[in-house]
């Protein structure tokens, strides 16, 4: 399994994001997007998630279930967590689970110590809990690539350690993880894609790197 | 499938928990129901004239009370976001989410309408076909709900929106319904050819609507 992009570009509302992005993960790789707000790292995400159309330049999934979109090996944790607060945090997670084909709600909820919740409304979470839930959709739906976006935002130290857990287990395993962050992930052989060093980063972000 | 039969039972478990939708259209049709005697005035026969009428159009204006929130929900937590990634294409979805809001909204008030107009005089002759009429239309009326509850997701404040766009749309659906109801003094043979055209209407609401309801909601998340 091999997830590349060559000569990518994206754009977003008639702005050019970026353009000549290259990138290539392996199975059993990890992708870490960097660089300054506005750059481009969520729009990536999106790009590779179907989200948005590639402008310009190719995404390629090599060794996926022939026939499928990438969109169709991929689980996103973008920054709204769509959950419903008038579910419980099983309900919300048994949606999901089903929607997705199947899953074992109980692995969600183990992954990251949600099981006294589990019968809670999901509106009465705390910011890092509801990230908590979104990120247990990780352990329960089997997908290839994963597409994080800043996943540790809001966690505490434990739930970032077991989120760590989660991904080595899924790189093991041959999976894909691209994610974005501003802090160390603590993964060891992920490579890094700085979006400052794109030959296309834009002129206002150059700048206020020089005001810095 | 499973994904079909999980968005829907879904959205019929909220709309439950959530109830404002269903209580609310029905308040809001009881209380048009109510007021149109007051405002024409006491005489039985006028009422009885203009009741299949007055049901329809309180159907169709309490349809489109919880219009507006077809997607709002979904599109602003981004659930609509994540459903993409699924087996289910969009325009599934966006059936799906109007075939909820048919069974949540239109389908209990198409029931009760007929019942209620005894509140109207309502010749009780008419009840059958107009409770049959109004099934079948308020189909319709959910789908083109959706589909401008779709093109108005991303707008603040879209709900007067809903309406000004969907209403003209339900003109034919209205005209169809009332004859298919057997209202006016037209023969048997006219109201089972309103009913077929009704049907074919609903028939190509149910496949049209989807697609462009579909089209936006992708519109919107780009």
């Amino acid at each position: 399994m091999k997830l590349s992009g060559h000569n990518l570009c994206c754009e977003r509302g008639g702005r050019r994001v970026f353009t000549d992005l290259d990138f290539s993960v392996e199975a059993g790789g990890m992708l870490i997007l960097r660089g300054p707000n506005g750059a481009g790292k969520t729009s990536l995400l999106r790009v590779i998630a179907g989200l948005n159309d590639v402008v310009d330049g190719e995404l390629h999934f090599d060794g996926g279930i022939k026939d499928e979109p990438i969109s169709g090996h991929c689980q996103f944790i973008a920054h709204q967590d769509a959950f419903k607060p008038a579910l419980s945090v099983e309900e919300n997670l048994q949606f999901w689970s089903d929607y997705f084909g199947g899953g074992d709600v109980q692995l969600a909820l183990e992954a990251f110590s949600l099981e006294a919740l589990a019968s809670f409304s999901a509106g009465l979470l705390s910011a890092g809990q509801k990230r908590r839930l979104a990120l247990g959709r990780l352990a329960m739906i089997e997908r290839p690539i994963w597409l994080l976006d800043e996943p540790t935002v809001g966690l505490d130290a434990a739930s970032v350690k077991q989120l760590q857990t989660l991904m080595a287990k899924h790189l093991a395993n041959n999976g894909i993880i691209i994610a974005t962050t501003h802090i160390d992930l603590g993964m060891k052989d992920a490579k890094v894609l700085d979006f400052a060093k794109l030959k296309s980063a834009p002129q206002e972000v150059m700048l206020d790197e020089a005001a810095i | 499938m499973t994904a079909f039969w999980s968005l829907l039972k879904r959205d019929l478990l909220m709309a439950w928990r959530q109830g404002g939708g269903v209580g609310t259209a029905f308040g809001f049709f009881l209380t048009v129901i109510v007021l149109l005697p007051l405002g024409i005035g006491p005489d039985a026969g006028v009422l009885q004239r203009i009741a299949p009428g007055g049901l329809w159009i309180a159907l169709l204006l309490s349809v489109l009370l919880s219009a507006d929130r077809i997607y709002q929900a979904d599109y602003d937590d981004g659930s609509l976001e994540l459903m993409t990634l699924g087996t289910l294409p969009l325009e599934m979805v966006a059936a799906v989410k109007s075939l909820a809001h048919w069974l949540t909204s239109g389908l209990p008030l198409a029931i009760a309408a007929p019942l209620l107009g005894f509140l109207l005089n309502l010749d009780t002759a008419l009840v059958w076909p107009l409770m049959g009429a109004m099934v079948l239309g308020s189909i319709g009326l959910s789908f083109l709900a959706g589909l401008g509850a779709a093109v108005t997701v991303g707008l603040r404040r879209g709900g007067l929106l809903v309406s000004l766009l969907v209403l003209p749309l339900y003109v034919p659906v209205l005209i169809f319904g009332i004859s298919a109801g057997g209202a006016g003094t037209a023969g048997p043979d006219v109201t089972a050819a309103a009913f077929t055209v009704l049907f074919a209407i609903t028939l190509v609401i149910l496949v049209v609507a989807p697609f462009g309801s579909g089209a936006a909601l992708r519109a919107y998340m780009r």
